[in-house]
């Protein structure tokens, strides 16, 4: 096995990934950064995100108000030192991309133009038309072009991780081109993964968001934490899953029932706002879990619309005219027309609640270090407490480069510290790796992983979904239990080639899939009380339950058992607890607030 | 699936490890309206192939990973429809690029000429406390359509002269390189052109334009690449009015 050392091994190479190669070089130009990814940098899912990037930036905006959107948003389950440092770091992390050339949408004096968000108070979301995150994405690979200090190990998949003393040390990957394993040593790991949206059928998530890297630090004993909170993005394309940008909505798009009425008045976010005069924090402006939540009442109510792929709601933007939707909306545009053979400027996009994001992750404290020393998470992979139990739109976008450049940061200082690891215990180890992987390679069976994919996939759906139970959660965990033994006894079908074997790859994914799943079904049905998108239907946990459930999930791996669940506390700094209330009730909260501060 | 219907098509294969050269095997697929290439690809792996290898990932047109020939023409499988090939389609990987296995081709040349023409700003000293560049609407639209190139190499597959002289650095990396030469925050012009206005840069371009045609993003790399010669154009009639001038200025110092 070839050995390669480097300082800095980062894994994933989207936008956190990047950041963070990025911020280990500028910090350490001396140090030689190793960025490993299974594809190609410019195809991490990074590239899908549409809608924009939060910054504070106007006048009438403050820190203040970006950090009580998210926090409240979060529904009090947030590290609230960890939001107060990311709305802080975010406008910087915005000039910096800026400055790398991101394509930002401009005013018309040239100054960086700011959209409305779900959940946001103020039009904070910083946006390059709907292809945010494609633009983002491409500036960051083509800015790391500059460092050549940067070594990208293209298509490499990460297998495991070499930890020695507590200490990481390194990484296990297999160069998929050849078909050989590949040890890279280094003083400090930054795990930029990404989610895990594949464990669910239906989601807006890119085919690589198998959540892996989640997978294997849990197995090294890191604890996955808050990981029964899955975001449902209110609008996908039925059958495909293909997102339709948050930012149709900020524009001023609205979502129908089949009699075209606008049904979320009816769940907590009215009055109806005028048609083109969309308001903060109302109606179709809000957070993601409740407009969800609201789909599946009117959805229970038989009050949408039926089409082959699906029960769907409308989202009608033919108001904004097409001068607007071809400027600001065009690639939402191009993929109704392309997907559903639908033009949004003559009529409504079809659409419903995807899974899309996984707010929990790799537990880190808020220097994204995990337990284990020299370990570090970013992205969507992690969980640096700053999304609580339900994310805000255009919190990720800017979440990957504040906390990617932390990471990257902190790992650049951390990759120093003597770990005296030994050569031949990391070879050892790395011999270990090989080993099974060569064992899976044999494997025999009558299992397919494209069948145990897709039960798992419609098994979370059902007890995981955007509504749960104890009963429905209950069957999900025996499924999962039962998936669990049958992927032994997946017959593996290319078991000769070595070049780009993408059927060995695949099952890999889903068996670190079935543990993420196990870890996000076990921490739902053991939270007894109903919290941004973990929401229950049965007696007694309806509602929120500060006194007892006021606390992070964590989820330990249990080699062949379910995971152990224990719990950790919540940092608050600044913003006790409070109901959370949008549309008319909000709006007059936050007038008592105001007027408690003045008087 | 709703309504499905079946289809032939015809698959390059190749295993470098087993395959003398790569051959086509027919294979059914189930379709519908919705099913995408990229569809009928990851459905025959899951039931019928699992040895079958391609790349995929966003299944929506913005990451570039599924490019392929259908029926001989560069396509995103993702974004390319069973519903319009009726009579069935025959799949390949994607031309003028060697290939690895089945549908999976290399890259690295690629990525190295993206790499050889500086894609990033150069030239500017701003830091982030300075607060952001201004840029005006019209500025960004100078070079907006020439940002929107997603890597997915469907222009390298199209073009003729990449296929006769694999050195030359082709449309996509001369577009992205171009971007950066007309963003208003960069100065690096004349360090790109320096690699643009040489035999494998802009001046193997024959302009065909078919580059252009299969463009998945409208990027228009044709366009760019006029752009990038009048630009090497006018680049090199100045290099040698600046040398003249030069050669002047030292000869009368020796006077």
């Amino acid at each position: 096995m070839q050995t390669l050392n480097f300082d800095i091994a980062v894994v994933g190479a989207g936008g956190a990934g990047l950041r963070a190669a990025i911020a280990a070089s500028e910090t350490r130009p001396d140090l030689k950064v190793a960025l490993v990814s299974k594809v190609y940098p410019m195809r991490s899912h990074t590239v899908a995100a549409e809608g924009g990037s939060a910054a504070v930036q106007q006048e009438h905006d403050s820190l203040e108000l970006h950090f009580s959107d998210t926090v409240s948003g979060g529904d009090w389950l947030c590290e609230q030192d960890v939001v107060e440092y990311f709305v802080r770091r975010c406008p910087h992390e915005m000039v910096q991309m800026e400055q790398w050339g991101c394509p930002w949408s401009r005013k018309p004096d040239g100054g960086v133009a700011v959209r409305n968000f779900g959940g946001m108070k103020v039009p904070r979301t910083w946006f390059a038309a709907d292809k945010t995150g494609f633009h983002m994405l491409h500036t960051l690979f083509q800015t790391s072009l500059k460092f050549p200090q940067i070594h990208r190990l293209d298509e490499h998949f990460f297998l495991d991780l070499l930890v020695e003393d507590g200490r990481a040390a390194g990484i296990v990957a297999l160069n998929m081109m050849e078909g050989e394993l590949v040890q890279v040593r280094a003083g400090a790991v930054v795990l930029a993964t990404g989610g895990a949206g594949r464990v669910y059928r239906y989601n807006t998530n890119a085919s690589i968001v198998t959540g892996e890297g989640m997978g294997v630090a849990y197995r090294k004993g890191v604890a996955l934490r808050d990981m029964e909170f899955v975001q449902y993005h209110p609008t996908g394309l039925p059958g495909s899953g293909i997102l339709i940008t948050e930012a149709s909505r900020g524009e001023g798009g609205v979502l129908l029932n089949k009699d075209g009425y606008r049904y979320l008045q009816d769940y907590g976010l009215g009055p109806e706002t005028p048609l083109g005069q969309p308001k903060p924090k109302h109606m179709e402006l809000g957070p993601r879990d409740k407009v969800s939540q609201a789909f599946w009442h009117e959805w229970r109510a038989g009050r949408m619309v039926s089409t082959p792929y699906g029960e769907v709601s409308l989202l009608d933007i033919r108001h904004l005219g097409r001068e607007k939707i071809l400027e600001r909306l065009p690639f939402i545009r191009e993929l109704s027309m392309q997907y559903m053979g639908i033009d949004p400027i003559d009529d409504p996009i079809p659409v419903r609640p995807t899974a899309h994001y996984t707010m929990g992750g790799i537990a880190t404290d808020a220097n994204c270090e995990t337990s284990i020393r020299g370990l570090y998470a970013a992205g969507e992979c992690s969980s640096v407490g700053m999304h609580g139990a339900n994310r805000l739109g255009s919190n990720s976008l800017a979440e990957l480069l504040v906390f990617g450049e932390a990471a990257g940061r902190n790992a650049a200082e951390r990759c120093g510290e003597s770990g005296g690891s030994s050569s031949s215990s990391l070879d050892a180890q790395a011999g270990d790796v090989e080993s099974r992987f060569k064992a899976l390679l044999r494997q025999k069976g009558k299992e397919k992983w494209s069948v145990i994919r897709d039960e798992m996939g419609l098994a979370m759906e059902d007890g995981c979904g955007i509504y749960r139970s104890e009963e429905l959660m209950q069957k999900t965990i025996d499924k999962l239990a039962e998936l669990q033994d049958r992927i032994s006894h997946v017959g593996v079908a290319d078991n000769s080639a070595s070049v780009f074997n993408t059927d060995i790859l695949n099952l890999i994914e889903i068996s670190h899939g079935l543990d993420v799943a196990e870890a996000m079904a076990h921490s739902a049905i053991q939270r007894r009380e109903s919290r941004g998108a973990h929401q229950r239907l049965d007696e007694g946990c309806r509602e929120r339950d500060d006194e007892n459930f006021l606390k992070h999930s964590l989820a330990y791996y249990n080699k062949g058992a379910a995971p152990r669940i224990d719990y950790g506390p919540i940092k608050i700094t600044k913003l006790p607890p409070a109901k959370r209330a949008y549309g008319a009730e909000g709006a007059s909260q936050d007038e008592k607030n105001k007027e408690k501060a003045n008087g | 699936m709703a309504d499905e219907k079946k289809l032939l098509l015809k698959i390059q294969r190749y295993n470098p490890e087993r395959d003398s050269a790569p051959y086509f095997a027919p294979y059914e697929i189930l379709w519908d309206d919705q099913t995408s290439f990229l569809d009928a690809l990851q459905y025959l792996k899951d039931n019928v192939c699992p040895d079958l290898s391609f790349r995929s990932s966003c299944r929506m047109a913005i990451c570039g990973s599924c490019g392929v020939m259908i029926d001989g023409v560069p396509k995103l499988a993702c974004k390319t429809f069973v519903r319009n090939y009726p009579h069935g389609a025959t799949v390949e990987p994607l031309a003028n690029f060697p290939v690895e296995r089945d549908l999976v081709v290399d890259l690295s040349h690629f990525l190295e000429y993206i790499e050889a023409l500086k894609p990033y700003v150069i030239g500017n000293t701003r830091s982030p406390a300075d607060g952001p560049n201004t840029q005006t609407p019209a500025q960004l639209a100078r070079y907006h359509k020439f940002s929107m190139c997603i890597n997915c190499g469907l222009c390298y597959a199209a073009c003729p002269q990449f296929g006769l002289n694999p050195a030359f650095l082709g449309p996509a990396a001369i577009t992205l390189g171009h971007r950066y030469n007309l963003d208003s925050r960069d100065y690096g012009k004349n360090e790109r052109l320096r690699t643009m206005n040489t035999e494998n840069g802009v001046w193997s371009c024959t302009f065909v334009g078919y580059c252009s045609e299969v463009c998945p993003k409208h990027a228009d790399p044709a366009a760019a690449l006029q752009q990038c010669k009048a630009d090497s154009a006018l680049n090199f009639v100045a290099s040698v009015l600046k040398c003249k001038k030069n050669k002047e200025v030292s000869h009368g110092d020796k006077t």
